[in-house]
């Protein structure tokens, strides 16, 4: 094989090695797990641009070796697996640095940085898998390497969420196993390939729209499509960084990915449609926007806010594939990215609102602009691009999947995205609200002194930097390099010229 | 000199050197755990080289003492043979390393371990070489009765009783294997698998010792409903003890039976639909029952009745892609052995670090001992069937030969076994994270018990990724 075969391989170690390293250093070794850790983040980020550069002028990255009879074990880079890889690489650096400050003294340092980076190698494995098995193979190693971040604190309730977690996640894993496996017994193959390798083969479509819902619920799971989503609001009992992650880059975007890839690359944008199943596809994704916008408007608990909210927006990725247009699907995808950036910044700033004032609820946030105006910022702005205000990029997301639907006669999708946009607004702005213009409380629930900084540096500058990310994308959308510029690359290949 | 090592009678060897070292032990006590491990490392490395004779040159025969069947006695060894050969070695060895650490501090039970653990290898390596369906029967008795008196070496009053239904259980077993030999020399004249083979024509003639036997070895192998013996007595022998009983005795049984099953290919559907089903009733039964249980090494006791369940949905299978089916099987047995193995081990590293072993006691092992929770963690995914790992391959192959022939009943059997492992699994798992409001007594463990169990774990994850170099071994060996 030749290096360009080795690159995906490396991309994978990049954060698998470290982190079973980790794994082995004293709790005490702080500079050298910060090394490591850091270290494997801008590896791979280089890796990742490396690759980049290559794919873009059309150089093939495989690497593939036989894992079961018949059957290889693949990892590909293609224009969609980077779009995913490289979200998880540059939210995994802002994670690592927000998480080093979060968990500064706090025990059980090693084990949590080790799963952390077990975490991401499964996330960017499952980016590059380059068949369903392969894909179920980083599916299902997923599971297994969130599950300690979850119970991580170790009390009884992180015990009963980590049993919630594993009992819907293991359950979406079988799905998709049944599904993987009929599918191979019909058809023999099971590699991705662009505009998908169902179609033209005879099968009866009434396997075939079976074998579709079993796919897609099973990786809906993780995508928290209603009334998949219970696991997510519970799981909030993991520490801030790890809500972050789940919801922005690894756990739910691993299910709303895996969506992606089985409609587009196994049964063909197309060739789904006419089968008959994106509609119900995009009723499912729309009720779960309304379904999880109305439920966040009654949370007090913010990161249960935040949670609900999260159901709702990644439904938007899931709605863009359904409504089977190009333009949709641009919108779509780059909303995988637009709003990873967006949410993490909110669970970001979530965080530093709890580690440095105490407050956890809604109602405690009163004046807390006043006490905290650079996170207060950030979260502001992307709140503002949740509920999709120009120039944030949430606002191109929807624009994208408001035109798709037109294009394609899907008027009530606008509707949906209105009522949704509405409702956004509805649990955000009170928010703002209170924290902007109601009057700061005598005492902070649990108050830290961080000096003249309003708190420390490493939970400050990642929210900082993604919410700039956000925002620079959505103040210059068209230019080269931006995720809506890649995303159009991508959709030119899932559609038949 | 490397074609003399090519050629030498590793065959023979791996037989031979752990009786030979089991006698050393017996004579010299004092030095039981120097000879007996080094005994055991060399025993593995014979088994290995034979598993590189078949791998590059093909089935081999040894004729002892150059008298060749029906006169003497032939070893034969082909993948089959070898692929188990492979994993005794491995897992044995791994249970060597730890039982030296886990019996140093009580030395009576080391000069009586060590002799009975040789003689089971011994068995064991024998068992897997063996042609001819009496000296099958020799093994599987030399085999009992050391497992047995293994049992017995716990000496606590539970630890009898599971022993005394456990000797019961298996002499009957053998006593019923024995007479469907009997049965088979009366009429057919010969011992030798090969030309019993030959000359079986099917009928009553053939049905009734074939029934006998396999009727005996189930009991051995303990498939429901004949596991009531499985779980006292390995969930309350030593944890090297149990390692070894539910990784590799178990299997014996159950490697003699697809040789029969090979050799005699019994036609019609029932009795792989009884076998199957008997299977899947044992992954059920054993599942639930392992989610009841409250002791941790119990759990692990009957999820070997689940797993051994498993082993025998390959024969309602085999029907279309014969190679398909018991190559899953296969492959799961070595890869449970890997498990279970690791799984015992890590139970005993718990057991003795916190002095029990209540499940819901657990208290925060994750942190006293990441490396034993790591272990048990991994073996359990590999049971429950969960990628990357030697479980996943086997469970995948069985699923493909279900799916292929759209045998659904199967298929669901397979799957939703997976999910009640990993439910039982992870409630250990779940606990291993929480405090527990009792304070408990704290014992040091030492590092050689938690990395043999972590690496045993590990070897069952690896095997996840060697299939297709493993799987073509058995080239012409299946049916």
């Amino acid at each position: 094989m030749t290096v360009n075969a080795w690159l995906p391989m490396m991309v994978i170690g990049s954060s698998l090695i470290p982190g079973l390293i980790i794994f082995m250093l004293p709790e005490n070794a702080v500079t050298l797990r910060t090394v490591l850790n850091l270290g494997g983040a801008v590896l791979k980020i280089f890796l990742l641009v490396l690759m980049m550069v290559g794919v873009f002028h059309g150089v093939e990255y495989e690497f593939r070796v036989p894992l079961v009879p018949g059957l290889d074990f693949v990892l590909h880079a293609d224009a969609l697996s980077l779009l995913f890889v490289n979200l998880s690489a540059v939210l995994w650096l802002a994670t690592t640095v927000y998480a080093i400050g979060y968990l500064e003294d706090s025990p059980n340092r090693s084990r949590f940085f080790g799963y952390f980076s077990l975490c991401v190698t499964a996330t960017v494995g499952l980016a590059m898998a380059g068949n369903l098995l392969t894909f179920l193979v980083f599916y299902e190693a997923l599971t297994l390497t969130t599950y300690p971040l979850v119970v991580h604190r170790g009390t009884e309730i992180a015990r009963k969420a980590g049993r919630g977690y594993l009992a819907y996640t293991l359950f979406g894993g079988v799905l998709v196993l049944a599904g993987t496996i009929w599918l191979y017994a019909l058809t023999g193959t099971l590699e991705f390939v662009d505009r998908g390798f169902v179609s033209g083969l005879d099968i009866d479509p009434a396997v075939l729209r079976m074998i579709f819902a079993l796919l897609i619920l099973g990786v809906g799971v993780k995508a928290a499509l209603v009334p998949l989503h219970a696991w997510l609001p519970q799981a909030m009992v993991a520490p801030a960084p790890v809500s972050a992650l789940l919801h922005a880059v690894a756990v739910v975007k691993a299910g709303a990915f895996g969506i992606v890839r089985i409609t587009y690359d196994v049964f063909g944008i197309e060739f789904a449609a006419s089968l008959g199943v994106t509609l119900p596809l995009a009723v499912l994704a729309s009720i779960t926007i309304i379904y999880g916008s109305v439920r966040a408007l009654f949370q007090d608990d913010l990161k249960r806010r935040l949670a609900f909210s999260t159901v709702s927006q990644v439904s938007y990725i899931t709605l863009g594939v359904a409504i089977a247009g190009p333009i949709a699907t641009i919108g779509g995808l780059a909303h995988l990215v637009h709003q990873g950036f967006m949410k993490i910044t909110l669970f970001f700033c979530a965080g530093n609102f709890a580690e440095t004032l105490g407050v956890h609820k809604v109602s405690e946030m009163r004046g807390i602009g006043r006490r905290m105006p650079w996170t207060t910022a950030a979260f502001t702005l992307a709140a503002f691009g949740m509920i999709g205000v120009p120039p944030m990029v949430g606002f191109i997301s929807k624009w994208y999947l408001g035109l798709g639907a037109l294009e394609v006669g899907q008027d009530w999708v606008v509707l949906v995205l209105a009522g949704s946009s509405l409702l956004n607004a509805a649990y955000f702005l009170p928010i703002l609200r209170t924290a902007w213009f109601d009057p700061p409380p005598e005492e902070w629930p649990h108050e830290r002194d961080f000096g003249r900084k309003e708190t420390a540096w490493a939970l400050l500058l990642p929210p900082l930097f993604t919410v700039g990310a956000a925002l620079s994308w959505g103040l210059f959308a068209s230019m080269p390099g931006t995720p809506l510029d890649w995303v159009q690359f991508i959709a030119a290949r899932k559609y038949a010229p | 000199m490397p074609e003399l090592l090519a050629d030498a009678p590793w065959m023979l060897w791996s037989i031979a050197l752990p009786l030979i070292g089991a006698l050393l032990v017996f004579l010299l006590p004092r030095r039981a755990a120097p000879i007996g491990l080094s005994t055991a490392c060399l025993t593995a490395a014979t088994a290995l080289a034979v598993l590189f004779q078949v791998a590059f040159d093909g089935p081999r025969i040894y004729r002892v003492g150059g008298w060749g069947a029906p006169l003497g006695i032939d070893l034969m060894a082909d993948g089959l043979s070898v692929i188990m050969l492979a994993m005794t070695a491995v897992v044995g060895t791994a249970i060597s390393v730890y039982a030296r650490v886990y019996l140093a501090g009580t030395p009576e039970k080391v000069r009586r371990f060590w002799p009975l653990w040789l003689f089971l290898w011994a068995a064991l390596n024998a068992l897997y070489q063996a042609g001819d369906v009496f000296n099958l029967y020799v093994t599987l008795e030399l085999l009992g009765l050391s497992a047995v008196a293994l049992v017995a070496l716990t000496g606590s009053a539970p630890a009898l009783w599971g022993a005394m239904r456990y000797l019961l259980v298996s002499l009957l077993g053998s006593l019923s294997y024995l007479l469907g030999v009997a049965l088979l020399y009366h009429a057919y004249g010969t011992v030798d698998l090969a030309l019993l083979g030959e000359r079986a024509d099917g009928g009553l003639i053939l049905a009734v010792p074939l029934g006998a036997m396999i009727a005996g070895l189930l009991l051995k192998t303990g498939l429901f409903p004949f596991h009531v013996w499985l779980p006292p007595a390995h969930g309350s022998a030593r944890a090297p003890v149990s390692a070894l009983l539910s990784g590799l005795v178990v299997k014996a049984s159950f490697y003699l039976l697809l040789r029969l099953w090979f050799t005699f290919v019994p036609e019609g559907q029932g009795l792989p639909i009884l076998l199957g089903s008997l299977g899947a009733a044992a992954i059920f039964w054993g599942s639930v029952q392992a989610l009841r249980q409250r002791r941790l090494k119990l759990l692990v006791a009957y999820s070997t009745v689940a797993q051994l369940g498993y082993l025998f949905i390959a024969f309602p299978l085999a029907g279309l892609d014969p190679a398909l089916a018991w190559g899953g099987s296969i492959y799961l047995a070595v890869s449970h052995a890997f498990a279970k193995g690791a799984m015992f081990l890590a139970a005993g590293s718990i057991m003795t670090q916190g002095g029990h072993d209540d499940i819901d006691e657990l208290d925060r092992v994750v942190d006293r001992m990441p490396l034993t929770l790591a272990a048990f963690a991994l073996a359990g995914i590999s049971l429950a069937g969960l990628p990357p790992s030697g479980g996943f391959v086997g469970k995948w192959m069985l699923l493909q030969a279900a799916m292929a022939q759209e045998l659904w009943f199967w298929a669901f059997v397979i799957i939703g076994g997976g999910v009640l492992t990993a439910a039982y699994v992870f409630r250990v798992l779940g606990f291993a994270f929480t405090e527990s409001p009792h304070e408990h007594e704290q014992h040091e463990v030492p590092l050689t018990m938690e990395w043999t169990a972590l690496l045993l774990a590990l070897g069952a994850v690896l095997l996840g990724f060697v299939a297709p170099w493993a799987l073509p071994l058995l080239d012409g060996v299946l049916p």
